[in-house]
């Protein structure tokens, strides 16, 4: 079986790589291109701890195939920090207690992020049933849902002030 | 003479009995004192057993002190999740 | 435990507030390394080839094919594990022997240069079975006609020895009083039975390990785990190793719940990197996850209360039946240890059965075994309640435990948090909130017994001021947060000038599991213990400054200082000063402590659910919930408040949800997380938690273990709460919708029949 050739943006960098053609996108983010942010949970999209987006859409790394990031813009957790200055997410997700093992929570701030994308003011029915796909055993939910509420409502108070 | 109760799971080594008197001073003491008179139930106590003395809970300290009034209740392994 | 390990009431500064984690920021960017996220050079990939079959003689293994294949460089099977070992059934378990006795249990393992030409290696593996008629139920498993799967085995703990072949691996009876007797004072008998399926702990991190071991019996291990010591303690028993000579160093660990506090793929990945002279790693898929790791155990329950009209228990009688998988020690001895221990009963019996199965071997499940007996029991006395027309907070209280109570399994309760538990419930807005249409409220109690066990603290002061920490109890769930928090309480200095770590097998005294609760208890006391023998050092550096004798020098508010002024005036030295000067007065200060520490402090919690039934579907949905427990003191409250809603989610699961699902040749039909579904964000409200603090008073500060006691109530709590919203009474977990449909039915034949 002969290797694909990809050429891709992951987190606003180029990269290429190649890879086989049953390579998931998880396979080669975790395997090939060493970020291991992005966790294995299931392998079967059940999870959601390899939450990425691919042209800003949601998916679960592990059904999408490594060749198919070609021509594509592929974002991780590794991308969600500017520098050292983390995305107002990560932040509340600290400051709430939101994670206790912590190997689901690359998966619910991809999730969370790409929600605060599509809907800045969403209600806590909304989030839950947005994250209904990333599962989290340790923490019942309750922080993860206050730290995603506490977040939009911080961003929405930055948004206004910049207009005011 | 302190009073030892083991628990209903050492019944098989004793013919039944769970109830005895002990003069032992010590967890220690008394471990011997058991694996003398049910020898028997040596392979079970190395698995590793619990004493709860006048209701503290040890798990190995052979130096736990037993008093003449105590009550002391061999129970099993203690663990957890 | 010294004197000093003793609770002392004080005001706290650092200890009760909420820092952030000292690992969070890793967490949050992706940057922590789980079991899955480590390579080394060279490194190959193992797979381990599972039995098809639940019960099957192996007759032979022909390896040949495979190891003839390009790129595998080693094939292990039982062969290539010690012969004669201590722990017989945990090699058994992790490389079958003469039988494989369980859908999933490994038969042999491959280590090849790639994922997978590791999986074509493992289709040339021929394995020739002998299939064995299987049993997955626990009372069929006791059953006269069961398939037996350990010739030889007999009942441990039975008065008269039988020499028939059995299942049951082991008997015990717990209790006081004489249980016939109460039943004659009753006036009011309730006798009821009840069944619970295996749940999995469900961590979301499947098991990972990074093996490397050589043929001079030298090895290193990197694996997730919530005890990296006795992970080497195992490995080395099942591998013939020295234990020095095995490092084993525990990863961030993704969730464990007691389903990581023993070996699996870890001994197989160091056999693999022996044979073929590479590092190698094994990952679990989620499918090895539910077919090959350690489950909770099934159970099946009796149980047998009489009461007073005024609500005084007279008698309380269970029989507990816990298949344990495919060996002996299913957490049965716990159940019926932990049944009636919320109560202050004269006349109580317990009996519990260990039983084995074709199922994989269990592990811990926080709190192992209590949630099963909690459900029976907490499910009949809400029967009573209602048959008596009492309120259930009521009848609890009037039969509670309390300091003084001798507990059903032995022992006489010191001070205990069940009554304060049960008061913030009455009183709490929830209790009286109004209910909708097809809603029921439930309530339900719960008990752990907590534990302490062998732990070692190494720290250090550092030249600059700032504090090192060294435990051996993988973090779990923030510990290195309380850990530091107790240690700056302690010094009298910021949280954020200590740090925390998880040291390896190599580099500190051997420690106990992350298990039990213990670790803000023991590791936290132990702490505690090295910083007051760090400050002990640093006012002796202070008495030869000052040139005084060092018994005239105090530690307080993070400096030494002369315990009066008769002992001389001077300026307070503080833990920034005293380290500057360290190589002029004496060299590096270091504190440590060891212990095997007693005096855990057993935990009780109160749990009340609201739940909405669909008549229609029969789904049950949890409209409010909340937890109330007993913490000794909160170190880290928002890390309790954590352990107490993941613990009822946990809960709640198992109720509504979550089970093992065999078919009749006992393979495993749902070894996935879309068919074993836990709870997702959709499913629940937000979970309310009401720390309370009843003092422990083994511990310094009072801590308590908070991690389990939470997953024992709300197996009961919501039987409780769907059993007063349909109207009658649910006896089988978890009460999934057609369960609860068919309970629905079973109201509507009764009623038309009348």
């Amino acid at each position: 079986m002969s290797q694909i050739h990809v050429s891709t943006t992951i987190n606003g960098d180029p990269v290429e790589y190649l890879c086989e053609p049953d390579d998931t996108l998880l396979d080669v983010l975790r395997d090939r291109l060493s970020l291991t942010g992005t966790k294995e949970g299931c392998g079967s999209g059940d999870c959601g701890a390899c939450s990425v987006t691919i042209d800003g859409r949601l998916v679960c790394a592990c059904l999408a195939l490594g060749a198919e990031a070609d021509g594509r813009k592929i974002d991780t957790i590794e991308g969600m920090a500017e520098g050292e200055k983390l995305h107002p997410l990560q932040e509340k997700f600290l400051e709430h207690a939101a994670l206790q093992c912590g190997v689901c929570t690359p998966g619910f701030l991809v999730a969370a992020k790409s929600l605060l994308e599509k809907n800045p003011s969403p209600t806590e029915t909304e989030i839950r049933y947005w994250l209904a796909g990333n599962l989290c055993r340790c923490t019942g939910y309750d922080k993860i849902i206050r730290a995603v509420m506490d977040t939009a409502k911080e961003m929405k108070g930055k948004r206004k002030g910049k207009k005011s | 003479m302190a009073k030892i109760i083991l628990w209903g799971g050492l019944k098989g080594f004793t013919d039944g009995e769970t109830e005895f008197e002990s003069e032992a001073k010590t967890v220690r003491e008394l471990l011997k004192e058991l694996e003398k008179s049910y020898p028997a139930m040596k392979s079970r106590l190395d698995v590793g057993v619990s004493f709860a003395i006048d209701g503290a809970i040890y798990r190995d300290n052979w130096f736990a002190e037993i008093k003449p009034e105590s009550t002391v209740h061999v129970l099993p392994l203690l663990a957890g999740g | 435990m010294s004197s000093n390990d003793r609770f002392e009431s004080r005001e706290f500064k650092v200890v009760g507030t909420r820092p952030l984690r000292p690992d969070g920021l890793d967490k949050v960017t992706g940057k922590a390394q789980f079991g899955a996220d480590v390579t080394a050079p060279g490194m190959l990939h193992g797979a381990i080839l599972r039995s098809p079959h639940a019960h099957a003689i192996i007759k032979k293994i022909d390896t040949k094919q495979a190891e003839k294949l390009e790129g595998v460089h080693a094939v292990v099977t039982r062969t290539d594990f010690a012969k004669d070992v201590d722990n017989t059934d945990v090699l058994d378990n992790c490389m079958a022997g003469e039988k494989a006795l369980y859908d999933g249990h490994a038969v042999a393992a491959v280590a090849a240069t790639s994922p997978s030409v590791a999986r074509k290696a493992m289709k040339l593996i021929k394995v020739t079975y002998k299939v064995l008629p299987a049993v997955t139920d626990v009372d069929m498993a006791m059953g006269a006609d069961a398939p037996i799967l350990h010739d030889g085995m007999q009942t441990e703990g039975l008065e008269k020895k039988s020499r028939k072949p059995t299942n049951i691996a082991q008997r015990h009876e717990f209790g006081h009083g004489d249980v016939d007797a109460g039943f004659k004072q009753a006036d009011l008998i309730v006798e009821r039975s009840f069944t619970t399926e295996a749940t999995h702990q469900g961590y979301i991190e499947p098991h990972a390990c990074l093996a490397n071991l050589g043929r001079d019996g030298r090895g290193e291990l990197w694996c997730c785990t919530q005890g990296h010591y006795y992970v080497r303690e195992l490995c080395a028993d099942l591998l013939g190793l020295d234990e020095s000579q095995l490092r084993v160093t525990a990863s961030e660990i993704g969730g464990g719940f007691g389903g990581k506090t023993t070996v699996f793929i870890e001994p197989v990945a160091l056999a693999l990197a022996r044979k073929s002279g590479r590092p190698v790693k094994i990952v679990m898929s989620r499918n090895e996850v539910f077919r090959a790791s350690g489950p909770t155990s099934s159970s099946s329950i009796d149980v047998k209360i009489g009461v007073k009209n005024d609500g005084t228990i007279t008698a309380a009688f269970a029989d507990l039946r816990y298949q344990g998988g495919a060996y002996p020690g299913s957490p049965v001895e716990f159940g019926a240890m932990s049944a009636f221990a919320c109560y202050n009963l004269e006349n109580v019996k317990t009996i519990g059965w260990d039983v084995v199965a074709n199922r994989p071997k269990q592990a811990a499940y926080r709190a192992p075994g209590a949630p099963m007996a909690a459900f029976a029991i907490e499910s009949v006395v809400d029967e009573i309640a209602g048959k008596l027309r009492m309120d259930p907070i009521d009848l609890r209280l009037k039969n509670a435990a309390a300091a003084g109570t001798k507990a059903s399994f032995g022992p006489v309760y010191s001070d205990i948090g069940l009554i304060r538990t049960l008061e913030a419930a009455k009183n709490h807005p929830h209790y009286s909130a109004p209910l909708g249409p097809n809603q029921g409220r439930g309530i339900a109690c719960g008990f752990w017994f907590n534990f302490g066990g062998q732990t070692s603290v190494s720290l250090t002061v550092n030249a600059d001021g700032t504090v090192g920490v060294a435990v051996g109890t993988p973090d779990i769930g923030g510990s290195r947060a309380s850990i530091s928090q107790m240690v700056a309480e302690e010094l009298g200095i910021e949280y954020s000038q200590v740090r925390a770590l998880i040291a390896d097998t190599a580099t500190l005294g051997f420690n106990d599991v992350t298990d039990g609760s213990r670790v803000t208890f023991a590791t936290g006391l132990a702490a505690i213990e090295a910083a007051r023998n760090a400050a002990k050092i640093m006012c002796e550096r202070a008495a030869k400054t000052w040139g005084i004798p060092s018994d005239a020098v105090v530690w307080e508010d993070g400096h030494a200082k002369p315990v009066s002024s008769n002992a001389g005036d001077f300026e307070p030295l503080s833990l920034k000063d005293i380290a500057a000067s360290a190589a002029n007065t004496g060299g590096p200060i270091a504190g440590h402590y060891e212990i095997n520490a007693d005096g855990a402090g057993v935990s009780f919690s109160t749990h009340i659910a609201d739940v909405e039934m669909d008549p229609e579907t029969g789904r049950a949905e949890i409209k409010r919930y909340t937890v109330f427990q007993d913490a000794g003191k909160a170190i880290h409250p928002s890390y309790v408040e954590g352990q107490f809603q993941g613990g009822a989610v946990q809960g709640i699961g198992w109720a509504l949800n979550e089970e093992y699902i065999y078919n009749k040749d006992g393979q495993l039909q749902n070894a996935g997380f879309l068919d074993y579904r836990i709870p997702v964000a959709s499913d629940l409200p937000m979970i309310d938690a009401v720390i309370l603090e009843v003092p422990n008073p083994g511990h310094p500060y009072g801590v308590r273990g908070v991690g389990e006691t939470s997953i024992v109530p709300p197996l009961a709590t919501v039987a409780n709460a769907i059993s007063a919203a349909a109207g009658v009474r649910m006896t089988s977990i978890p009460m999934s919708p057609p369960k609860v449909l068919e309970a629905l039915d079973s109201v509507l034949i009764a009623e038309a029949a009348e």
